[in-house]
């Protein structure tokens, strides 16, 4: 934006190229020239965007619609999938299940994040405390499930055998149906507590000091301040937050796949999972893409409820 | 919640004398360092498990130290241990050898992060600083691709590298991540256009071309973002675990998260091979451990929404 000078002294050749152009007959020039070589830019990008991700997203439409076990062609059974997803048990039991798993999971994650931010924010800002914190979500999910299936086996894991220690009945993490969704979502909360802290750290790194100094000066409380300053400036980021962890938790399915696989009986028998053994279990891939259909558009719901409610891209910062 | 006050109080209270906050603000670090210690801690329970003895974890389950120290998991874990020796220590017997995972996961970790990384960085390069006409509408397009859930692509790329006959080929495995990654090409535009033009517009009037411009003055002037976006999308590959295990589950190709999961699932069910595991557990992670220890500093400023407002 600020080199209007130079461009400004350039000689109306082609060579000139990017500028914005401030007479139309030369922009247009620039515009066709700069045309030919951004189609050589963007053109890996643009082959991978169309191969795998525009044309199997208007495939996997099209495959809802299908009855199709991978073998032969697809056969067109129009809305057949969806009905029968419909009145599909396991369908719900999903949908319930992964809710569950939602909730739990992003409670306790911004709650604990929250706290663990505001603390770091008021004595620990050093690198190697953010760092230590940030590990877990540097870890493969599926190392975080072993991790947690050793720690939390039911014979001889530390965390049961503590458990034993101070007198209380062992607790089947894994292996029993009321614990088997808390615990992934147990697990998936240590995993992402730290990054989500750090990233409302960010946040209340860029609330500008001279707010609280105001604030303290006019003899406001602690809690006023965190309610009345850091709460509101914090909003966007928490939404932000908010939505992108939801989303991601709506796809939970490594620590399932090598944990529980959805047991015991349905109880941690997830969306993807669900799906998952739909599609490639039982070759099912038309049942399979109209469940993930359900699921984008559940996620699509979600975060435009999310962004609308929480006004999520709005700032009170001004 | 009364740690909103920051920074200012304890400043000016640490002038007037130490002693009035120091416990409200020893409570406040107990609180970080048993943060702290949920983190990392577990790791170090890895580490020890690993490097016991099967048939002593569980008499001796709480010591802190190992328990019967030896080194059999690693052998077994890296297919060293005959059938027999593996069982008689408590493995399954089952042939394994992660320096065959080890290899593919780097090579598919490389592989990917380097074609993401420079054919995202191309593409920025015409989202920031070609004019054309559409390229805000094509951007849209492609930033729209990040809210689509990787399962709705999953199911028909699967298809796709399947009637290309490339299930359980190195190359079905990088082709889908090769090109791009809408959130790398998100993030490099962000910093080009941040990036001062005055260089680049000095280089035009010198009659150098835009590739020119891209290799000799771009690509250099962003060296640290791009190492950054390199070191988040190696890390993330190398934990990817839904791709691979759809198309890449045989051994040649096999990758470190879909090699775990094949061993736990290959545990005696009664009484699972728990030091093997966790020795398994522990090289996969190793490597993402050795980069966090080199780049750490990195990795944690490169957290933040900064990029994404």
């Amino acid at each position: 934006m600020t080199t209007t000078t130079a461009r400004g002294a350039a000689p109306a050749r082609k060579a000139t190229g990017t500028g914005t152009g401030d007479a139309a007959p030369r922009r247009r020039r620039r515009t066709r020239s700069d045309l030919r070589v951004a189609l050589l830019f963007i053109a890996p990008a643009m082959l991978g965007f169309v191969v795998f991700y525009l044309v199997p997203s208007i495939r996997g439409l099209y495959l809802s619609f299908t009855e199709y076990n991978i073998l032969g062609t697809p056969k067109w059974i129009g809305g057949a999938n969806y009905a029968a997803i419909a009145k599909d048990p396991l369908f719900w039991n999903a949908l319930g299940v992964t809710t569950q798993y939602v909730l739990i999971n992003i409670v306790l994650q911004t709650v604990l994040a929250l706290g663990l931010a505001l603390l770091m924010h008021r004595v620990a800002k050093s690198t190697f405390i953010r760092g230590s914190l940030l590990l877990p979500y540097l870890m493969a999910n599926v190392i975080a499930a072993l991790l947690w299936f050793w720690l939390l086996d039911y014979q001889i894991g530390i965390v049961n055998n503590l458990i034993d220690a101070i007198g209380l009945p062992r607790i089947a993490f894994f292996g029993s149906e009321e614990w088997a969704i808390p615990t992934q979502a147990l697990i998936n909360t240590w995993r992402h507590m730290g990054y989500t802290a750090l990233l409302i750290f960010a946040g209340l790194q860029a609330i500008p000091q001279h707010l609280y100094e105001v604030a303290n000066l006019d003899g406001a409380s602690p809690f006023q301040t965190f309610w009345k300053i850091t709460m509101p400036l914090l909003r966007p980021v928490v939404v932000l937050v908010l939505v992108v962890t939801v989303i991601g938790s709506f796809q939970v399915f490594d620590t399932v796949a090598v944990t529980t696989q959805g047991g015991p009986i349905n109880a941690s028998r997830v969306l993807q999972y669900y799906i998952y053994q739909r599609a490639f279990t039982e070759s099912d891939f038309g049942y399979g893409s109209a469940l993930a259909v359900i699921l984008f558009v559940i996620l699509a719901l979600v975060a435009f409820i999310q962004m609308k409610f929480l006004k999520g891209n709005e700032s009170d910062l001004d | 919640m009364t740690t909103a006050t920051s920074a200012i109080p304890a400043k000016s209270r640490r002038i007037n004398g130490r002693r009035r906050f120091n416990w409200r603000r020893a409570g406040a670090w107990a609180l970080v360092v048993l943060a702290v210690a949920v983190s990392v801690l577990p790791f170090y329970w890895v580490l020890r498990t690993s490097l016991s003895s099967n048939s002593a974890l569980a008499s001796n389950a709480s010591n802190l130290l190992p328990a019967d120290f030896n080194l059999g998991a690693y052998k077994r874990v890296f297919g060293l241990q005959t059938a027999q020796e593996a069982m008689a220590e408590g493995g399954s017997g089952a042939k394994i050898d992660f320096w065959i995972y080890l290899r593919n996961t780097v090579l598919f970790a490389g592989i990917t992060t380097a074609g993401a990384v420079f054919f995202s960085a191309m593409a920025a390069y015409a989202f920031s600083r070609l004019r054309w006409r559409g390229r805000n509408a094509v951007f849209s397009l492609f930033l729209a691709t990040m809210m689509v859930p990787p399962i709705f692509t999953a199911l028909p790329n699967f298809l796709l590298i399947k009637n290309l006959g490339l299930l359980n080929t190195m190359l079905g495995m990088v082709l889908p991540y090769l090109f791009m990654t809408p959130f790398a090409i998100f993030f490099l535009r962000q910093f080009f256009l941040n990036m001062s033009r005055e260089v680049e517009e000095a280089a035009m009037l010198d009659g150098a071309k835009h590739l020119r411009i891209f290799f000799q003055i771009v690509l250099p002037n962003a060296a640290a973002p791009i190492a950054t976006l390199a070191l988040l999308t190696f890390i993330g590959q190398w934990n990817e675990y839904f791709w691979p295990l759809l198309v890449g589950n045989q051994e040649n190709v096999r990758v470190l998260t879909v090699g775990l999961g094949v061993f736990k699932s290959q545990s005696p069910q009664g009484a699972p091979d728990w030091s093997g595991l966790m020795a398994a557990t522990l090289i996969s992670a190793l490597p993402v451990l050795l980069l966090f220890i080199a780049f750490g500093k990195k990795i944690v400023n490169s957290i933040g929404f900064s990029g994404i407002k």
